[in-house]
């Protein structure tokens, strides 16, 4: 009899679980091809790269009436399920998968799906396994834009020294670091960087106070400017930032608002832009696949130069940063691979 | 950079000491509930449940205290919900441990949704203000400044009188040890065994609390498994809140070693570094390191 009532709420609370995880929102009325879209680590929300997703396909919603469903999935496990889920619904077309740890999930499953396209942001190459032929993979080049943040918070450190706090280390994460540091020696062959990665699984994108012991080790070490590219780990390094009166750099969307005052600047990958120009070729028959890359030279990376910042960021510096963008556009400085 | 310079330097001790308070909540928490013969593996679940609902009402009274308050209160009635399955209904305690731990990881991304229409954090609000005149002192202020982090340290020789200096902790302790034999010479047991689950989630709320008014936000997953690690703490320190003590600042010396490894040495492998407290632990629990006895009528129903 206990044991009854304990299973019952034992199963009542799964059931708690799972309606947490599985938050789908449904979207208006059908017009016959709708979109799918699963979430990467953080979710809905994170101010960063799954809200700019969001933003892309509502965008698409408002200009062409398209129709979509989004997942957020809990754990890593549920990814899989959930890019099944969408692709076994008759009404939905194109799915997305966001972020590099889709990569294998989305690949089987576009195997699986021959009639459904693909698309997947961050989605990360490996020269063994094929593309499929409905999938799109739609890569930045994040060293470009780190490369020039890693110029301006050279040209603005006063200590000559400046930090990086990655989330999970991994090729990709890899790549903003190594931008930011060639940025950085371009301008100051002396200036030093002091890394530092939360962990080494998906948990790193979301461990805010390891994310703030790092940069305040930085920072305590003489660091004036700290770079992340760890997802809601950033938390912690804005905290950080704003505890030491010191700088920080946001990356995704422009985190100012994150600790205002404290933010130098933020990388900005317009992920809204693509998921939203997908989304349009999609619609118009257009969809093509295989590997789309976006540069500094369609915005797809940029940094942010606004009121906001503009106190911070000298008119010098400016200047010296868009001629950076233009030699990094014209190929006349090329980022090395590793 | 000189890396004993640093090691020695009175910045990483602090950063010890940050990455301490956590642990060690979290280890007396289960150190108390053990003590009284309940497993609580829950401490994450009261953990999450306490950083969440600090972060909800801090920011609905606009006042951080009142926060505390209502994160502690309702830790202690999670608590006795968690007594009520494993004392009263004498349901397996791993078991409502997993339980509690699932279901506090789901309801709080649950209410996240719900209440902030974000799947990862809450807006920020103001935390705690420091302890005056000690908030001051150079480069440890934000250490003696801190109220919890004060009574963490206090806690270690609150926790030891209370264990072994007093007719409670007596009476706490044969609850674990031998129940029977206690219950024999009059004591209530099973109200004992209420005592150390109800302290358990008061400690464990406060480490939670600790960690969200660290980051003057929640974010969902951000306790990162700190409840688990508490409890090998518990283990390696034998139960005892002196030597559970040293064994917390052993786990935040080797993360605040491997935070500086990575930022002053970038060659070095640090995954070694991140290694080695979980080494250590598997040492102890294979009898390396002396005898690891728990309390003798731990986890057992009675």
């Amino acid at each position: 009899m206990n044991k009854n009532i304990f299973f019952f709420l034992l199963a009542l609370s799964f059931m708690f679980f799972s309606c947490g995880k599985n938050n789908d929102i449904k979207n208006g009325s059908s017009t016959g091809t709708k979109v799918g879209l699963v979430f990467d680590v953080g979710g809905r929300g994170d101010k960063s790269f799954n809200d700019a997703a969001y933003k892309g396909l509502e965008k698409a919603k408002n200009e062409f009436g398209i129709d979509f469903e989004v997942i957020d999935p809990g754990d890593g496990s549920d990814r899989e399920a959930a890019l099944r889920k969408l692709a076994a619904k008759p009404d939905i077309g194109l799915i997305f998968g966001i972020g590099f740890i889709f990569t294998d999930d989305i690949t089987k499953i576009a195997n699986d799906f021959p009639n459904k396209k693909f698309a997947c942001v961050d989605y990360s190459i490996n020269p063994d396994n094929p593309i499929p032929a409905n999938l799109i993979a739609l890569e930045f080049k994040e060293d470009e834009g780190s490369f020039l943040v890693g110029a301006i918070a050279a040209m603005f450190s006063k200590s000559g020294k400046i930090g990086f706090v990655g989330g999970m280390e991994s090729s990709l994460i890899k790549k903003f670091e190594r931008g930011f540091i060639e940025g950085a020696k371009y301008i100051n062959p002396d200036i030093k960087v002091l890394s530092g990665y939360v962990g080494v699984t998906g948990e790193g994108f979301k461990n805010p106070s390891k994310g703030k012991e790092i940069a305040l080790t930085q920072y305590q070490n003489g660091a004036d400017i700290v770079y992340h590219a760890s997802g809601l780990s950033g938390i912690g390094v804005f905290e950080a930032a704003k505890e030491h009166k010191k700088y920080a750099i946001g990356v995704d969307l422009d985190q100012y608002n994150e600790a205002p005052g404290f933010v130098l600047t933020s990388m900005v990958k317009k992920v809204d832009e693509i998921v939203y120009i997908t989304v349009k070729e999609f619609k118009e028959n257009n969809f093509k696949s295989g590997i789309k890359t976006f540069g500094l030279s369609d915005k797809g990376v940029d940094f942010v130069y606004d009121n906001n910042n503009k106190s911070l960021i000298t008119d010098e510096i400016n200047k010296k940063a868009e001629e950076i963008r233009q030699k990094l556009i014209k190929g006349e400085i090329v980022v090395p691979a590793n | 950079m000189d890396l004993f310079g640093s090691i020695l330097s009175v910045a990483f001790f602090a950063q010890v000491l940050r990455l301490f308070t956590p642990y060690y909540l979290g280890a007396s928490a289960a150190n108390f509930s053990e003590r009284s013969g309940v497993v609580n593996i829950a401490i994450e679940g009261f953990m999450i449940s306490a950083a969440f609902s600090f972060a909800l009402f801090s920011i609905v009274f606009g006042n951080p205290f009142a926060g505390m308050f209502f994160a502690l209160i309702i830790g202690i009635l999670l608590s006795l919900l968690f007594a009520l399955f494993t004392i009263k209904l004498k349901v397996n305690q791993i078991i409502a441990g997993v339980g509690f731990n699932l279901l506090m990881a789901g309801a709080s991304k649950f209410l996240i949704v719900l209440i902030f229409k974000s799947s990862s954090n809450t807006s920020r609000f103001e935390s705690f203000y420091q302890i005056p005149l000690l908030k001051d002192i150079p480069v440890i202020g934000n250490i003696s400044g801190d109220y919890i982090i004060l009574f963490s340290f206090a806690l270690v020789f609150i926790g030891n009188h209370i264990l072994f200096k007093t007719r409670f902790g007596l009476r706490l302790r044969s609850a674990g040890e031998n129940p029977a034999a206690g219950e024999s010479l009059g004591v209530n047991v099973r109200l004992y065994k209420l005592y150390g689950v109800l302290i358990c989630g008061f400690l464990a709320s406060l480490g939670g609390i600790w960690l969200a008014s660290n980051q003057n936000t929640y974010s969902d997953g951000m306790i990162a498994g700190r409840g688990f690690i508490a409890i090998a703490a518990m283990i390696i320190g034998k139960w005892k809140p002196v030597n559970i003590f040293f064994a917390c600042i052993m786990f935040a010396f080797f993360e605040a070693l491997e935070i500086l490894l990575q930022v002053s040495m970038p060659d070095f492998p640090t995954q070694i570094i991140q290694m080695l407290p979980y080494f250590i632990t598997i040492l102890v629990l294979i009898g390396f390191i002396g005898k690891t006895k728990p309390p003798a009528a731990d986890g057992i129903s009675y």
